[in-house]
């Protein structure tokens, strides 16, 4: 995550505190989205970031996990996320990011 | 985890972008405090 970004929801996190945010990831691939979930719970792995040493306990979901998705009402679902379910593998990414939710 | 909670949309250029995250989480009557779409080259 770029520290732009991790800057930003420190300061969120601060406003609103931690246990009223949840992250929603949009990621093409499986790849990174372990270290998005740890940049947020339990800080940035690489000590490099605003979030270094900073164990915020975010819970991350993916945008297509099941879980939000039966949040989100059908027709939008069917227009705005419909053909990205086609392309994006979500098993991998369901299985890294309930792993994390379950250390919460 | 989710209800209740204000959002924050991290979305990917190659994947599902912010504003798109945002839209269908604003339309399930969430509070998105922040979206950005972030770029893995």
């Amino acid at each position: 995550m770029n520290f732009e970004n991790q800057g930003v929801i420190k300061r969120l996190a601060d406003q609103y505190g931690p246990e009223n945010l949840t992250v929603v990831l949009g990621n093409g691939e499986a790849n990174g989205v372990e270290v998005f979930a740890e940049t947020v719970t339990e800080g940035d792995p690489s000590y490099a970031g605003p979030l270094a040493g900073v164990a915020l306990k975010i819970p991350v979901y993916h945008v297509l996990e099941e879980e939000v998705m039966t949040e989100v009402p059908d027709k939008m679902r069917e227009e705005k996320l419909q053909l990205s379910t086609l392309v994006i593998d979500i098993e991998p990414m369901h299985q890294v990011l309930e792993a994390s939710r379950a250390k919460l | 985890m989710l209800k209740g909670r204000k959002i924050i949309a991290i979305g990917e250029r190659d994947g599902v972008p912010g504003p798109v995250i945002a839209e269908c989480l604003e339309g399930a009557g969430y509070e998105v405090v922040f979206q950005a779409t972030e770029c893995f080259v």
